[in-house]
Formats: structure tokens, C-alpha cells, sequence
């Protein structure tokens, strides 16, 4: 009698020894999607707000829809950056949806704009072609598709603030010599084919001297109509 | 009279109609039997994992034109779907099985050996019938193959003669009677259509693989990736590895001992997480049963003994703030998700070019239907020196016990310029 219990007893200590240990080496990573994107953040920051590195763009708040479309790119090899085309290769499609519904839906502040080093004529260049265009030479002004206020519009249309020049005016000549594409019709290729270098100087280095605005969301699907079609934001 | 002819036309309607049924019932049967093909062939494509060359990027499945980079050039991929005119639509299941089994278009020609034929010459005439009626079921895509872009003199298929005099051994997969029936399958998918030799064995310079140093482990050309042996317990041999820990592995890409990556990920992704839990089963069966003890490395290294011990140390530092915060602080990580790295003989091994460049190019595992949101681990290379690479990776391949060695800034710097995809 006094052996089972002994027996007992050396098993409920074994078990709860047992208990210990599992829960020891099951230690798991927090269950987040925070957890989950770190491999993102040396480049683009903890949450998404960008870093040093002007070529690497902030994420956070940007449209789900068009962060989506920019991992699918990626994964594909349609748009060309290795270490990006690299780690999302494997990926499955609800994963990214996942990771681009995460960034689109942080918002941290976004940085100081910072002083220009381009003269003021281009700067000048550079606000016209943003909020007017050129009709002559077929340039629609930025703020026709991107948004009055510059913040771009759901789903698929990013905000152009919290950009650096540098990052901007690399986007901007990628897309002129077709390195950067996107689904047919591909609006902003048509774009930027109209562009001269001085041109993306000007554009890339004004919209990074804009303010933060009061709102940075973007505006809800269809707050206005585009000047054309584009295979990003379908009706 | 008239009864006996009514009761005749009866018989004879009631006979049609039987005559009716059965035909529709083997047809039935008969469409059921194919379906069941069909499907068994796709089975075996994906344990074959021909959409990995023979589906382009954006491509249509199976229409081939990937381009395949190789030390000799490039090699365009091919159409297999049953298109008439470009794909295989006019093979017949003989034709395609001698491209399986014997490296030849139906016309004879000679396959680039970078078709694993030598790997598929394995797979039994019922598994490459059924492959062959799976691919006359997809959709067909009128899309002309690019030619190739060797350089001389590998444009030359004549020398595809030599290669095969060498190194391609043809015949189906021979049971080993000593041993189960499981092992015996995992063989067969290991060696047969799930080619694995084709990386995890040294490449030479002839672009061939001997039968001796089969699974030994190599570099991929082109790819600097190391796909370690798979029979020594040093690099990634599976013999003191549970046969769960490698079902995990190789069916949703994590494991408690280690994670896949790199070229294996991609593996993983198009291959074996498709595989049903008796075939992965199997191949972890098999694998393990490959694995040999091998002697304690030899702890040589070509650094100075002084360098090495100051990269440790800077090591230490570097990991202690970069890394311990997930493989934490004596390498155990929060398996299966975030890997161990002590006791882990894909950061020991003798070759240290992974972990360099896992450090430097990070990377997620692939995502499976066992696993479908991986933890990523984050690239170093635009924050860390190649010293500081140097440092840390000595310092996980020595710390804890584990038994490799120290490696320098210039191995690091090396493989900063290794191709990404």
C-alpha cells in the first residue's frame, strides 16, 4: 500500500517535472504579426515608418490594396529588388494580404519634412507638375490620381507624403525605362513615359518638402474619379 | 402470336436497356479509373516538383521559358504542356517515359542533364504513365520554347554523350530486399522523383555527379547555397533527428531541430508539403537510415588563433544585441518557429557559407498549408560590417558547444554579391 502510493507520488512528481519542461521548450514567439514581419523592419522600420536609408520607403498607412499589389510584384520578379523578391518568394497570397493589411493599418507619425537642396525654380517646377500637370506634353498633375491632399485613395493608390526625394525620384526613373511595372493599363508607366530627368528632379524633390497634413489617410474608394485607367485601382 | 412477339420486343428493349446500363456503368468506371490516374499523376508531378524549371515566373503552369543559369550558360525550360504544336501534345506515353527514363526526345536527341533524367530514370513505367496522363490533362499553351544560350563548346549536345558516359546510370528503382517496405519507398521518392541528389551531392567540374559521393553534400553552381550531405550527421544527415522533427521539416518547412531555407525552401513550397503523411513518413524513414556517424570534425581553422578569438568576442557583443532577443541568449531559441542555433549542424557544418548568408540576406521559411505564416528572420547586411558578420557567425558556430569554426571578414564580403533569386 504504502509502495503504490510511493509509486504515485514519484509519477504525479514525474509528470509535473514533465509539465515543466514542456511548457519550457515550448516557449513560443508571440502569436503577432508584429512578431512576424521583423524581417522587414531593418529596412523599413519597426512599424513600418521608414529608416536612414532614404532609398527604403515608409510603409505604414499606405493603402492595403497597393502594399498588397507591391508584394505580389515582388514575389513575382515583375518588380526587380532582390533581397525583397528574395524573401517573399515562398509566400502564400493570404500571408501577404495579412502583412500588407498590417502596415496599411499602423500610423506613426510621419517624419519633418526636410529643407531642399534643389533652387527654387525647380521647387516651383516641381509644385506645377504636381498640382496642375502639363496638358501639353500629357502630364496629369499628381494630385488628379494621388489625391488633393497627397495621401492616395483606397485600395490601391499610395500617398506620395513621408517620402524622401531620393527614394521618389528612383520609383519616378524606374518607371520611365520599364523596369517598374504594374498591371496593364499600367497609368503610371503612361506617366512617367512623359517625364524628362529635370522633371522627376523637380516633382520628387517638392513632394518631399510637403508638410504633414492634419489627415494622412488616404480617401475611401471613389472620392473622385481618375483622369484615366489604371489597372491597380479598378472600378 | 401476337403476345409472343410483344413479349419477345420486351425482352429484347429490357435487354438493351441492360445492354445500356452496363456500358454506362464501365464507362463510369472507366472515366473513374482515369480521373484516379489523373490525379495520382499529379501526386507525383508535385513529388517530382516539375513546376520548379517547367513554370516561368507569372508563367502559365507548365509552359515552361524559366530561365535555368548554369555554369555553362543559360538553359530555357521547356513546354510540357499538351499543346500540338509546342508543348508534348503529340507524345505518346512511350515517348514520354523514355525522357524520363533514358534522357532522349522522342526523336532520339539528347537532354541537357539539367532535366534530372539521372535522378528520374528511377521512377517505375505505372508512376511516369500516370505523370504523362496528368500532363495531358491541363490546359494546353501555344508557346514556342526559347532556345538556349550555352557557350561554346556546351552548345554542342554531342557532348551530352560524354556526361552520360560518366555519370547516367539508366534503370527503374531496385528494391533493397533486406529492407521494409517503407524504407524501400522513401528511397524510391528520394532518389527517384524527388531528385535530391541533384543538389545535395557535389557538383564537379563536369557538371556531373558520381555515384560514390551520392548525397554527400556540395555548393549549388550558380547559387552559392550549400546543400549539405545528407549521410553525414555534420551537416545535415537526420540520424539522431526523430522521424517527427523531419516530417515537420520537410512537410511545413519547421521543425524543432532547425528551419529550411534558401533553395530548400523552394522545395518545400512546390513539393513535399503536397506529400501525404505516409510518403513523408517514408522519406524520413529513409533518410535517417542513410545517415552515417561520422568522427568529431577536425576543429582546424585557417584563422590566426589571436584574430579568432577577437572575433569571437566582438561575436559575443554582436549577438548578444542583434540576435539573443529571438535564438536567445545560450542559442535556444522558440523552436519550431525560431530556430535553435546551438546543436544545430546547419550553423556547425564545415562549410560556413548558410550561416554567412543567412545573417547577411535573413529570409522566411516557405509558407505551407502546415505553416502558412512563417516568422522571417530580418537581413543584416545593410547594418552589420563584414567584420561584424565575421564575428558573429564564429561566434555561433563555437559558442555552446558547437563544434565549427571561426570564419573571416573576407568570407563574409564574398558572399554579400551571392545572387539572391
Amino acid at each position: 500500500m504504502f509502495a503504490r502510493a510511493a509509486a504515485s507520488a514519484a509519477v504525479i512528481v514525474t509528470l509535473a517535472a514533465f509539465d515543466g519542461a514542456v511548457a519550457q521548450t515550448t516557449s513560443q514567439p508571440p502569436d503577432t504579426m508584429a512578431a512576424r514581419v521583423e524581417a522587414c523592419t531593418p529596412c523599413h522600420g519597426n512599424k513600418g515608418e521608414g529608416t536612414s536609408d532614404v532609398y527604403f520607403p515608409r510603409l505604414a498607412g499606405k493603402p492595403a490594396g497597393y502594399l498588397y499589389n507591391q508584394l505580389l510584384a515582388f514575389r513575382s520578379g515583375r518588380r526587380k529588388y532582390p533581397p525583397m523578391n528574395y524573401l517573399l518568394e515562398f509566400l502564400p497570397d493570404p500571408y501577404l494580404e495579412a502583412m500588407a493589411e498590417y502596415f496599411a493599418s499602423e500610423h506613426p507619425p510621419l517624419p519633418q519634412s526636410a529643407p531642399s537642396e534643389v533652387s527654387k525654380e525647380v521647387l516651383a517646377q516641381g509644385e506645377l507638375l504636381a498640382t496642375s500637370g502639363d496638358a501639353g506634353r500629357n502630364i496629369p498633375a499628381c494630385v488628379s490620381c494621388h489625391g488633393p491632399g497627397l495621401t492616395g485613395m483606397q485600395p490601391g493608390i499610395p500617398g506620395l507624403l513621408g517620402l524622401r526625394a531620393a527614394y521618389v525620384s528612383a520609383q519616378l526613373g524606374a518607371w520611365r525605362y520599364g523596369t517598374r511595372t504594374a498591371k496593364s493599363p499600367d497609368c503610371m508607366q503612361l506617366v512617367a513615359g512623359h517625364l524628362t530627368e529635370a522633371d522627376v528632379t523637380a516633382v520628387a524633390a517638392w513632394l518631399a518638402t510637403r508638410p504633414a497634413p492634419a489627415n494622412p489617410a488616404p480617401v475611401p474608394k471613389g472620392t473622385y474619379a481618375l483622369p484615366f485607367g489604371c489597372g491597380s485601382q479598378p472600378n | 402470336m401476337g403476345s409472343k412477339l410483344s413479349i419477345a420486343l420486351l425482352s429484347i428493349k429490357l435487354l438493351a436497356l441492360a445492354a445500356l446500363a452496363t456500358a454506362a456503368q464501365a464507362q463510369d468506371k472507366a472515366q473513374g479509373k482515369t480521373g484516379d490516374i489523373i490525379a495520382r499523376g499529379e501526386y507525383l508531378a508535385r513529388a517530382g516538383d516539375c513546376t520548379a524549371c517547367h513554370t516561368a515566373a507569372e508563367g502559365r503552369l507548365f509552359a515552361g521559358g524559366r530561365p535555368m543559369p548554369t555554369p555553362f550558360g543559360t538553359i530555357y525550360t521547356s513546354n510540357i504542356t499538351p499543346d500540338p504544336e509546342t508543348g508534348i501534345g503529340k507524345w505518346s506515353a512511350d515517348d514520354f517515359y523514355r525522357t524520363m527514363h533514358n534522357g532522349r526526345f522522342p526523336d532520339g536527341g539528347l537532354i541537357y542533364p539539367a532535366m534530372p533524367f539521372a535522378s528520374y530514370t528511377k521512377v517505375t513505367r505505372a508512376d511516369s504513365d500516370a505523370i504523362f496522363a496528368y500532363l495531358r490533362s491541363i490546359q494546353p499553351v501555344n508557346q514556342k520554347n526559347k532556345p538556349h544560350e550555352l557557350r561554346f563548346p556546351y552548345d554542342n549536345r554531342q557532348l551530352i554523350l560524354g556526361w552520360r558516359t560518366l555519370f547516367f546510370r539508366e534503370g527503374e528503382f531496385k528494391p533493397d530486399p533486406t529492407k521494409s517496405a517503407e524504407w524501400n519507398r522513401g528511397a524510391y521518392l528520394v532518389e527517384g522523383l524527388g531528385h535530391c541528389g541533384m543538389c545535395h551531392s557535389p557538383i564537379n567540374a563536369l557538371g556531373g555527379t558520381s555515384q560514390s559521393d551520392a548525397f554527400k553534400g556540395g555548393l549549388i553552381p550558380m547559387q552559392n547555397w550549400y546543400a549539405p550531405s545528407l549521410t553525414s550527421n555534420r551537416e545535415a544527415g537526420l540520424g539522431d533527428w526523430s522521424i517527427k522533427d523531419i516530417t515537420d521539416l520537410l512537410q511545413t518547412g519547421v521543425s524543432m531541430r532547425g528551419v529550411v531555407y534558401g533553395p530548400m525552401a523552394e522545395v518545400v513550397h512546390n513539393s513535399l508539403q503536397y506529400l501525404n503523411d505516409e510518403d513523408t513518413r517514408a522519406m524520413a524513414v529513409y533518410l535517417k537510415g542513410i545517415a552515417e556517424p561520422s568522427p568529431p570534425p577536425p576543429a582546424s581553422s585557417t584563422l590566426p588563433t589571436t584574430e579568432s578569438s577577437l572575433l569571437i568576442s566582438l561575436g559575443k557583443t554582436v549577438y548578444d544585441k542583434n540576435c539573443a532577443s529571438c535564438h536567445g541568449t545560450q542559442g535556444e531559441g522558440k523552436p519550431p518557429h525560431w530556430p535553435p542555433l546551438a546543436n544545430n549542424q546547419s550553423i556547425e557544418m564545415q562549410s560556413a557559407v548558410n550561416p554567412i548568408r543567412m545573417v547577411l540576406n535573413g529570409g522566411y521559411p516557405p509558407g505551407t498549408k502546415g505553416n502558412p505564416m512563417p516568422y522571417g528572420m530580418p537581413p543584416f547586411a545593410g547594418l552589420l560590417s563584414d567584420n561584424e558578420v565575421a564575428a558573429v557567425v564564429s561566434y555561433i558556430r563555437t559558442a555552446w558547444g558547437n563544434r565549427g569554426t571561426p570564419v573571416s571578414a573576407r568570407d563574409a564580403n564574398e558572399l554579400r554579391s551571392a545572387p539572391l533569386n
